[in-house]
């Protein structure tokens, strides 16, 4: 016969010197358990604070600090890209694990959703349309007008819901630019085994089509002029060459807002126009 | 202290205490038990005999947990669209719906909510407090699938005595919700995500694995040779948000003394040994009792229980059936 037993007694009962001595290491480990974790999980500062080239963010994305502060990383924006431009980090990136960016030689955005879709898919708000007040825009970033879509430009709202530009395209390698040298272009923009796709209007406006099945045939090159989805972002430019004969070179205009289509149709290996990530409008400055 | 409180301060780390009352029922119910230990011992060795020893919480929790990620990798892949995103956030047929420990950090590091965000943590919070809290951990999250059958590797392992299970304090855990949710205050970046197996399982089922599967490969390397389920138990701040989320939930495991044999199958094979502590001899306060928030209602001790003194609950809905 038992009964569960009632303590009455209020005293604690004396504790063995093994039992310390377990609790104390338990205690220890513990401590360095914690101690470990932290520290590891800190290491994700590395890639952030690293100086290395910033990524390439989707469109409408908050400067890059909020932006890693905001993004739950859900991969939402990856969903609804119809050309697979977004891509999630991974643990090289640092705190920027499972955050979106663009690589834009490989896939850039050629905006073929007609209305940012990332934006609209993002539940926090980390690409958004509208920045709050308290997140005023860096100097240069905003644009100075709505970008038209050349695609959507006989449509009666020709604009895209765009703020800010998330890129510059810059001419980094002229010498090695087609145009420039005087040169035209035919054949595949990147070859037979270019996987990036884009939407040609004249193709089918809904169902972007790979690049290697859209053969071009240039007498002087100038795609990232005509394949470029924004209206005067980009221009070709005439100039006199050092032997003295007439060459036209591509030059970026403060429309341009950093989608890279630019860099992904350049014919030249490697490519001679090329986005600066998070870059701002320098001229907006003088 | 109430049981209530017990059970949540159990949750946070403190060890369980012996009840200081014990109802009338329950004082009965042990007398009666204990009266004539020969036949104490007969039934006890003829529950054992005609336990049918089963699997059937088990599957059906993992049928449920491979559905729902499933479902997360189909919506992507095949286009069906009816869940996308991934774990940390996502939409059900367009209704947002985003995790409860993500969200939490994503407002701590920037320090701004928007409309989307809260609808979408508020749904999750109601669905959770109804589920459960924990159940989550259980019933969704793909690490907790991927530990539990590296877990069988490790118990192989520690009955050949090839390893032994290091044990931290359950406290340890407590620790890391409130220094993860301080680092991502203070750095404004959500530290945690970098870390956290459930958000880097979930993308690499949907958007193709990645150098972060290798994080998760050493966690559960750590588990195997170092610490039995060290993660769930001793780091994962995902748990205790649900956990307190849950701590009110409906949704139970309830233990009954009267069936109980006081043998600790349970014990054997939870995640959170803790919340069973009521089933040592002594321990039961009242006739029925519910196991608390940390319990993930995974029902192992359910299907391990040879005796039926463990099983499912809805408080208010059972009583009404």
């Amino acid at each position: 016969m038992s009964t569960p037993d009632t303590p009455n007694v209020k005293t604690p009962p004396p504790v063995s010197p093994e039992r310390k001595r377990r609790a104390r290491r338990k205690f220890i480990q513990s401590a360095g358990l914690a101690a470990g974790m932290i520290a590891i999980s800190l290491l994700g500062y590395v890639p952030v604070t690293a100086a290395r080239a910033p990524r390439l963010r989707p469109p409408g994305a908050l400067d890059e600090d909020d932006f890693l502060a905001s993004c739950i990383k859900c991969g939402q924006c990856v969903q609804v890209c119809p050309v697979s431009a977004i891509r999630l980090g991974d643990l090289d990136d640092g705190f920027g694990v499972g955050v979106p960016y663009i690589a834009p030689r490989e896939q850039a955005c050629d905006f073929s959703c007609d209305a940012v879709q990332c934006i609209l898919a993002c539940p926090t708000g980390a690409l958004t349309y509208k920045k709050p007040d308290f997140m005023p825009a860096r100097e240069g970033a905003e644009l100075a007008m709505a970008p038209v879509l050349k695609a959507k430009a006989n449509d009666p709202e020709p604009t895209l819901n765009l703020k800010e530009r998330f890129g510059v395209a810059r001419l980094a390698r002229p010498e090695s630019c087609l145009a420039v040298q005087g040169k035209g272009f035919s054949g595949q923009a990147r070859g037979p085994a270019f996987k990036g796709r884009m939407r040609y209007m004249e193709v089918d406006r809904w169902k972007p089509i790979p690049v290697r099945e859209h053969p071009y045939e240039r007498d002087l090159c100038d795609l990232c002029v005509t394949e470029c989805p924004i209206a005067d972002a980009i221009a070709m430019e005439p100039f006199v060459a050092e032997d003295g004969s007439r060459r036209f070179r591509p030059v970026v205009l403060e429309q341009c807002v950093g989608c890279g289509v630019c860099e992904m149709v350049c014919p030249a290996e490697p490519a001679a126009i090329v986005i600066d990530a998070q870059a701002v409008w320098m001229e907006a400055r003088t | 202290m109430s049981r209530f409180a017990d059970l949540f301060l159990g949750m946070l780390g403190a060890d369980s205490k012996k009840p200081e009352k014990v109802s009338e029922e329950v004082r009965r119910i042990m007398v009666v038990k204990y009266q004539d230990k020969d036949r104490y011992i007969k039934e006890k060795l003829h529950a054992r005999a005609h336990h049918n020893p089963s699997h059937k919480w088990r599957n059906r929790r993992w049928a449920v947990l491979a559905a729902v990620n499933l479902l997360f990798v189909l919506s992507f892949w095949l286009d069906i669209q009816i869940l996308e995103g991934a774990l940390t956030a996502s939409r059900f047929v367009g209704f947002h719906l985003i995790d409860l420990n993500s969200a939490l950090h994503v407002m701590l590091a920037h320090k701004h909510i928007i409309v989307n965000l809260f609808i979408g943590t508020f749904t999750v919070f109601l669905l959770w407090v109804l589920m459960g809290g924990r159940s989550f951990c259980s019933w969704v999250c793909p690490y907790h699938l991927v530990a539990e059958l590296t877990e069988k590797i490790h118990l192989a392992l520690a009955k050949r005595k090839l390893v032994t299970d290091h044990e931290f304090h359950r406290g340890t855990r407590t620790v890391f919700w409130v220094l993860f949710a301080l680092m991502s205050f203070i750095t404004g970046y959500t530290v945690f995500e970098t870390l956290s197996p459930t958000g880097i399982l979930s993308r690499a089922l949907i958007y193709g694995p990645g150098l972060a599967l290798g994080w998760v490969f050493l966690l559960l390397l750590f588990e195997v040779f170092w610490s039995r389920r060290a993660w769930c138990r001793y780091v994962c701040p995902i748990g205790l948000t649900y956990g307190v989320v849950g701590s009110l939930s409906p949704l139970q495991i309830t233990y009954g003394v009267e069936q109980c044999f006081h043998e600790g199958d349970c014990r054997k094979v939870c995640l959170v040994p803790h919340v069973l502590d009521v089933t040592i001899k002594g321990r039961a306060a009242e006739a029925q009792m519910g196991l608390g928030p940390d319990c993930t209602r995974c029902g192992l001790c359910v299907d391990a229980c040879p005796t039926g003194a463990l099983r499912y609950e809805i408080k208010g809905l059972s009583q009404l059936l």
